[in-house]
């Protein structure tokens, strides 16, 4: 890739300064090292990234600190205030607050990966797919989209959870239902970009050498949209914590006795006007831990856009918008949804979280 | 243009009647609804729950497949939905709770598209100063915030003001409570309890929204056009509203057609906080409750409400942007 043509300025800013010492050699940065770079020149997404490493550490050595199991209960202490023998405070049913908040975090964690993970693999495929190959392949990928996008995603997997599935395996069900809701927006978008991709020269040489499509997806296409499946992938992780705290908030995700993130906010709505520690806990660790998420998923598709100067000082003045790049976060960011139908690019319409059925995530 | 929407609403209409029946066979196999009266005291006969789930359409001694086209042949012969398990029907029932989740979203959705516009649009013309900066960290802090927990930390601060008080500033339980004796009384009372969820809505809409206007106000500040407009002379107040701001609302206007259809179906969680007997609660109790029937109706009520959005925002687009052509 051409990079350093695409961002003179930062290219000939790290050239100068090797050139200084010595004018025969010349330092190269590759892709990824200047992606990197302009990574961690963003405070937001550097903060992010401390701070989610941090949250896993706790969600991995955390239970050991804390000295109490989130099963245990203690049978002295129902509903007390945070304590030095309880940190964070006490449930109705005597289990450890922290312990809790620690256990629903990791499982809060664990679906959210593995969810976005899941709409990824599926939109990249579906995407890539229905673009390359056309025809009835392309239809039938594309109806299915739509059909998806109508169906209230958080009645499907509500009542999938409600009917059969429960026990302390729900939540791979769950993490499987997630992601399985969470793809189309992103396929039509990776459609798109694959329909501007398949008729480059290098695909074409490739078609006519006679290489597989599927390696010619894998190997040519695929490589030019990793950047949005990246970022996909990272804002996508806090999507779907989003959409399992919400459903088991409403207790249609996990559930007792395994608890996460938004069971445990369900069991302190109820009191949390009068003990108010069940719910503030929690909700604060959900809070940093999407907020983190979304920092750094900002932060890689700023390092990855060449048209983007959040990443660095240089060469601000040069250009006022910021154009697309920040129009796919926006898409990316799932406040956005395509609609189901037709016109593609004009029919591009913002579905808000709250106010549709649709989307297990946010909404 | 004609053809075009008559073309779309017909592709609609099939994939609604796919998810709609995906829907109800699902709930239907998945979902008991005899478990309704299990542990009741005193037990109810099963000869009578079994009476009862028959005429529901019900029961389990009916092979899904039979329950489905009764329940497609009720509908399209009588408009009958069915009813819950408990015998309540499902037409009255959403009857009443679209307007309930409409009386709840509408001022919080109208609210929150225009101060998300106004937010989005000014902080673009400061960008990167510091007024950007801390509506940027703000509305990212918003959007990174549940409906739910912003809801209940609304909750917990309006006790706290209500307490410090002494009086009941903030209601917070349902569409109305106690309404006092002086003029207006009721009114005032649905406005105290309108007052938090609408400020949840009014934050979340604007602050997701503020982004978005935010950044198509930067790449219409950018476009040529204004340049041009401002080496003319316009001065720059009347380039940025005039010709930046009219362009960058297009998008918006999408939106909030589709908002108008899609507030029917309420706001989830906000009405689950808020104890407000709308649809999004309805959906949530019609799982809870078993009630199959519910859950069939509200996926297509909801799926209705989102195609009509869809095709009334490509109108508008077509309407307020020259450069879409419908129909192609």
């Amino acid at each position: 890739m051409s990079e350093d043509l695409s961002h003179p300025l930062d290219a000939s800013d790290e050239l100068s300064a090797d050139a200084s010492d010595d004018f025969a050699v010349v330092t190269r940065i590759g892709h990824g090292r200047l992606t990197l770079r302009r990574f961690f020149r963003n405070k937001l997404a550097v903060f992010g990234l401390c701070g989610l490493a941090l949250l896993i550490l706790l969600a991995i050595f955390g239970p050991m600190l804390t000295g109490w199991d989130y099963l245990e209960i203690d049978k002295r202490a129902f509903l007390k205030a945070p304590s030095s023998s309880h940190w964070l405070g006490t449930t109705r049913t005597g289990r450890d607050v922290l312990a809790l908040t620690l256990h629903g975090m990791s499982r809060s964690l664990i679906i959210g990966f593995v969810a976005a993970t899941l709409s990824t693999l599926l939109s990249s495929t579906v995407g890539t797919t229905s673009a390359y190959f056309g025809g009835w392949v392309e239809r039938v990928l594309l109806w299915v989209t739509d059909l998806m996008l109508i169906v209230p995603s958080l009645l499907i997997i509500g009542v999938t959870m409600r009917g059969g599935l429960s026990g302390n395996m729900a939540w791979v069900a769950l993490a499987f239902m997630l992601g399985l809701f969470g793809w189309m927006t992103t396929g039509r978008v990776v459609r798109s970009l694959t329909l501007s991709l398949k008729n480059r020269e290098y695909v074409l040489a490739a078609k006519y050498m006679g290489l597989p499509a599927w390696r010619i997806i894998i190997r040519h296409i695929l490589p030019n949209i990793s950047s949005l499946m990246i970022v996909d992938l990272t804002l996508g992780v806090g999507y779907a914590v989003l959409g399992e705290t919400g459903l088991s908030f409403l207790g249609l995700g996990v559930q007792a006795p395994d608890t996460s993130l938004g069971t445990l906010i369900g069991e302190g709505a109820q009191m949390a006007v009068t003990y108010s520690w069940i719910f503030l806990s929690p909700a604060a660790v959900l809070v940093f831990l999407v907020f983190c998420i979304n920092a750094i998923g900002d932060g890689i598709r700023d390092a990855l856009d060449p048209s983007s100067q959040s990443g660095g000082a240089v060469g601000r003045k040069l250009r006022k918008g910021k154009g697309s790049a920040e129009k796919q976060r926006a898409d990316a960011a799932g406040v956005s949804a395509g609609l189901p139908g037709g016109t593609g690019e004009a029919g591009g319409i913002v579905i808000m979280e709250d106010s549709a059925t649709q989307g297990g995530g946010s909404q | 243009m004609a053809r075009y929407i008559v073309r779309r609403v017909l592709n609609y209409v099939v994939l609604l009647f796919i998810a709609c029946s995906f829907a109800y066979l699902l709930a239907a196999s998945f979902l008991n609804p005899y478990s309704v009266y299990f542990g009741r005291q005193p037990p109810v006969d099963p000869a009578v729950i079994e009476n009862v789930m028959r005429e529901c359409n019900l029961s389990a001694e009916v092979s899904v497949w039979n329950r489905y086209l009764t329940w497609l042949t009720n509908i399209f012969t009588h408009w009958d939905w069915g009813c819950s398990p408990l015998r309540v029907s499902v037409n009255s029932d959403i009857g009443i709770r679209m307007w309930v989740s409409l009386r709840l979203v509408l001022i919080g959705t109208l609210g929150g598209i225009v101060v998300g516009v106004l937010v989005g649009a000014w902080t673009a013309t400061r960008q990167y100063r510091i007024p950007d900066r801390v509506y940027t960290l703000l509305s990212l802090l918003v959007i990174c915030t549940p409906s739910f927990v912003l809801g209940i930390v609304l909750q917990i601060l309006a006790t706290k003001v209500n307490d410090a008080l002494g009086t009941r500033i903030f209601e917070f339980v349902g569409e109305k409570g106690t309404v006092g004796d002086y003029p207006f009384a009721e009114l005032v009372d649905r406005m105290q309890h309108l007052l938090l969820p609408t400020l949840v809505l009014i934050l979340l809409t604007s602050a997701s929204l503020s982004r978005i206007q935010r950044n198509l106000m930067l790449d219409s500040l950018g476009a040529d056009y204004v340049r041009t407009a401002r080496a003319k002379g316009l001065p720059k107040s009347k380039a940025v509203m005039k010709h930046a701001l009219r362009t960058a609302l297009i998008p918006t206007g999408t939106y909030v057609a589709f908002t108008v259809a899609t507030m029917f179906v309420g706001a989830i969680y906000t009405e689950r906080v808020f104890s407000f007997p709308g649809m999004g609660q309805y959906s949530v109790d019609a799982i809870l409750a078993m009630n199959v029937n519910g859950i069939a109706a509200t996926t297509a009520f909801a799926g209705v409400c989102v195609v009509c959005g869809a095709i009334l925002s490509d109108i508008v687009v077509a309407i307020l942007d020259p450069r879409v052509r419908l129909g192609r």
